[in-house]
């Protein structure tokens, strides 16, 4: 493994380890705030105890996503420090905005943690909706950042200096708006059907009582409405990526040859070498009309791009049909929760339903899949570039040889922190309340 | 000499580390009380700092990430040399932080046996000690000149620069150890990451006497350990100055300038007073001026290499960023304060202000 690629790796290692505590800790606080919403409205204990549940889970994951965001942001210096050169005085602002909003999350997550007796319940309250909302923010400036990568803006180079740099059009990049809207929706829409999924299986193995019967309805109320809304969102981001970045959507279509009334790939395995796409289904005029909404418009295929310029073709086509078709699975079965859900006119019908049930315990892991899957698209469908068009990404990795030691050493950390953060989960959220020892 | 923005900014990074210094430096203080927790009080002792680290430490935490994000957008080519030369040490600072971070948490929600929660109590403990020691080296190898010194074999260049081809770029002939190890292992780096280790339990033990108001027994514990810190890292802080102004380089301005005998006259007094306070069981006062002396001591390195962000050479100015990214950022400091320094004082207020 030479070093660009132990950079590479360990960059990967540690946001797809982040983005889960990253994106947990936007779904889940809402869900804290709901129950307790719900618990000031009916006086029904069983969602304070919720309340009080999730807010642990809050808390643990939000340590460890705040910890391994910590190393993120160090991680920036220490394996491209001549990227964070360059781009540190443009893109640095919605660095320094998630910097207040992470702040202020992690003071209203301590005084709701510690405050349920020193604060007044309207107080209470509010700091809850505070951590939500600020978690949420947080979450958009580190994605508008992201998105600038994709499709950076807010400067000219001049003799390979960036001049008449402005920061705030930097933040209003083209990819700004698609990027942050999907990640917003697939944090909640993960967060709440991985949620449901759960305690559909919980109820599922026999322990149906009216604290799994809650949370299983506060949770689809979370995740079901992102899930059905995240298509649209999706359409959104793939004609800004196929007006701005040709080569990435072409590679996420396994699309070799520039033709008008491109026909969709669904599945499929791209051959490189041969630049064809074997074994697919084809849509005709599929891609064309997704990508451009017009059934005869010429799009860009791979061979317009010089084969230096490619990115792994395999990889991000494989991934981004992993990531759709779990996404629309989510929202089918998100459809349907709510379809029973209304015609009921109560959320007992849920748990009813014992095949619905089956249907959300076999959705439980897929949002976060999609999400990894989604990453993997965006980061590796941007190669070779750091930053899209301008910087190189093997001209931006660190001089230090070695790089696999870290990478291998950090690798080791996050599995053990996540095998630790899971059993604390099981311990702390998922167990009946009849199971309950006293809690710190 | 007129003040400009980039001046404004770095001052900013400053007083953001020493905040961080103050309050997120003194819960790895806590740490390391955890870990040394002895005597029939033992058990006390470590619930005590439990309970006074919980509710902030996060928000203590976040002071870091101020200075790191506030470097990487206003002096990118700093961070670029530190990220470059401080690799190795900078990577086990955030073992400790990670580490410390998690255990923390992970002990106060473990429902597991007691061994369980001991083992994470000694994880969080053990990274309490090594990242103080970590991050003293690391600003020991900026102030003696080591990351100056190794940086012109990296290649880094101004802000928003973009870097030549890789391919292009000249191998250096200097050996790892010049350029990777050397530059923060000597013996006064080591020094300045003993000395930061003895001040943080310093400060964390004078702040749990006014946490441990209400239980003389325990006020004592930490009186005790406060005072003994104390000792240690005075005698540490001389050894360093010694082998820092013995090195040359900036750090000999901490001895002869008009200021510096300001400085080292106030690092003095607060230190005596701090002492004298304990001494005299006025743990209020004690903590200011625990906080008065550990200010001193930051703002006096700090002094000594103004107005250069690595000596020997690269200045404030040399390395800030682009004149309307420091505008901007200034205003979002200035709206983003406006949220979180009246949040701040809330969170403090319920926590710090009354007995509990």
């Amino acid at each position: 493994m030479n070093d660009l690629l132990a950079a590479r790796s360990q960059m990967a290692i540690s946001l797809a380890f982040h983005i889960l505590f990253a994106v947990i800790g936007i779904g889940l606080p809402a869900l804290m705030v709901l129950a307790e919403w719900r618990w000031i409205r009916t006086g029904d204990a069983v969602f304070l105890d919720l309340a009080k549940r999730w807010s642990k889970g809050a808390a643990i994951l939000f340590a460890v996503g705040a910890v391994s965001g910590t190393v993120l942001s160090f991680e920036l210096g220490l394996l491209w420090p001549t990227f964070m050169g360059f781009a540190g005085p443009i893109i640095g602002m919605p660095f320094s905005l998630e910097g207040f909003a992470f702040f202020t999350e992690a003071i209203f997550l301590g005084l709701y943690l510690y405050g349920w007796d020193r604060i007044s319940r309207r107080a209470h309250l509010f700091a809850g909706i505070v951590v939500a909302l600020s978690g949420v923010l947080s979450g958009i400036f580190v994605v508008i950042a992201n998105a600038w990568m994709n499709t950076p803006a807010g400067f000219t180079i001049v003799g390979g200096k960036a001049i008449d740099v402005r920061p705030l059009a930097a933040m209003a990049n083209a990819a700004a708006f698609p990027e942050t809207l999907h990640m917003t929706l697939a944090a909640y829409a993960a967060t709440g059907l991985t949620i449901a999924g759960i305690h559909a299986i919980i109820i599922l193995r026999g322990h149906d009582n009216a604290f799994h019967r809650h949370a299983l309805a506060l949770a689809i109320m979370l995740g079901a409405p992102a899930a059905i809304l995240q298509p649209l969102s999706g359409d959104l981001s793939a004609r800004n990526v196929a007006r701005y970045q040709p080569a990435k959507l072409a590679a996420l279509e396994a699309h070799f040859e520039t033709q008008r009334g491109a026909p969709l790939h669904i599945g499929g395995w791209p051959d490189v070498e041969r630049r064809e796409t074997r074994w697919a289904i084809r849509i005709p005029r599929g891609l064309s009309l997704l990508a451009f909404h017009h059934p005869n418009a010429e799009v860009q295929g791979l061979n317009d791009t010089p084969r230096e310029d490619w990115p792994p073709v395999a990889i991000v086509h494989v991934a981004f049909q992993l990531m759709v078709a779990l996404g629309s699975v989510m929202a089918l079965v998100s459809i349907w929760s709510l379809w029973r859900w209304w015609r009921a006119r109560s959320s007992d019908a849920l748990a009813s339903d014992h095949r619905l049930l089956r249907a959300l315990a076999l959705v439980t892991p897929m949002g976060f899949l999609a999400i990894e899957a989604g990453w993997t698209v965006t980061e590796v469908g941007r190669q070779p570039w750091i930053v899209y068009g301008i910087l190189r990404t093997a001209d931006a990795v660190t001089p230090m040889p070695g790089l696999i030691v870290p990478f291998l050493a950090f690798t080791l950390l996050y599995v053990l922190l996540g095998i630790i953060v899971v059993s604390l989960l099981r311990q702390q959220i998922v167990r009946s309340p009849t199971q309950q020892r006293g809690a710190p | 000499m007129s003040l400009t923005l980039a001046d404004v900014a770095a001052w900013v990074i400053v007083v953001a580390l020493n905040a961080y210094v103050l309050f997120g430096g003194a819960d790895f203080g806590g740490g390391v009380w955890d870990l040394l927790a002895t005597g029939p009080r033992r058990r006390e002792q470590r619930e005590l700092i439990s309970h006074a680290i919980g509710p902030i430490w996060e928000a203590n935490h976040v002071w870091l990430i101020v200075v790191v994000v506030m470097l990487f957008v206003c002096f990118p080519p700093a961070f670029a040399a530190f990220g470059t030369i401080l690799h190795i040490p900078l990577s086990l600072m955030l073992f400790g932080i990670v580490l410390r971070g998690s255990a923390f948490v992970f002990r106060a929600y473990s429902y597991g046996p007691r061994s369980e929660q001991r083992r994470w109590g000694l994880t969080f403990a053990v990274s309490s000690l090594i990242t103080p020691i970590v991050l003293g080296m690391c600003v020991g190898a900026i102030v003696s000149g080591g990351v100056g010194g190794a940086m012109a074999e990296v290649n880094i260049g101004p802000a928003a620069t973009l870097p030549a081809p890789n391919a292009a770029r000249s191998a250096s002939a200097a050996s790892f150890a010049t350029i990777y190890v050397h530059p923060w292992l000597t013996p006064f780096t080591l020094s300045v990451g003993v000395m930061t280790l003895a001040l943080l339990s310093f400060l964390a033990a004078t702040y749990l006497t006014v946490e441990a108001r209400g239980n003389p027994p325990l006020q004592e514990d930490f009186r005790r350990r406060a005072l003994g810190a104390a000792v240690a890292a005075m005698v540490i802080a001389m050894i360093a100055l010694a082998l820092g102004v013995a090195s040359g380089g900036v750090m000999t301005r901490l001895v002869g300038t008009g200021w510096s005998l300001a400085v080292r006259a106030g690092a003095a007094c607060a230190a005596i007073a701090s002492v004298i306070a304990l001494a005299r069981r006025q743990y209020p006062i004690a903590r200011i001026a625990a906080g008065a002396w550990v200010t001193f001591m930051l703002w006096g390195w700090i002094l000594a290499q103004f107005p250069l962000v690595i000596p020997p050479t690269l200045t404030i100015d040399a390395a800030a960023a682009p004149n309307r990214t420091l505008v901007e950022t200034m205003a979002v400091l200035v709206g983003g304060g406006l949220i979180l320094f009246p949040s701040l004082w809330y969170l403090l207020r319920v926590f710090k202000g009354r007995p509990g």
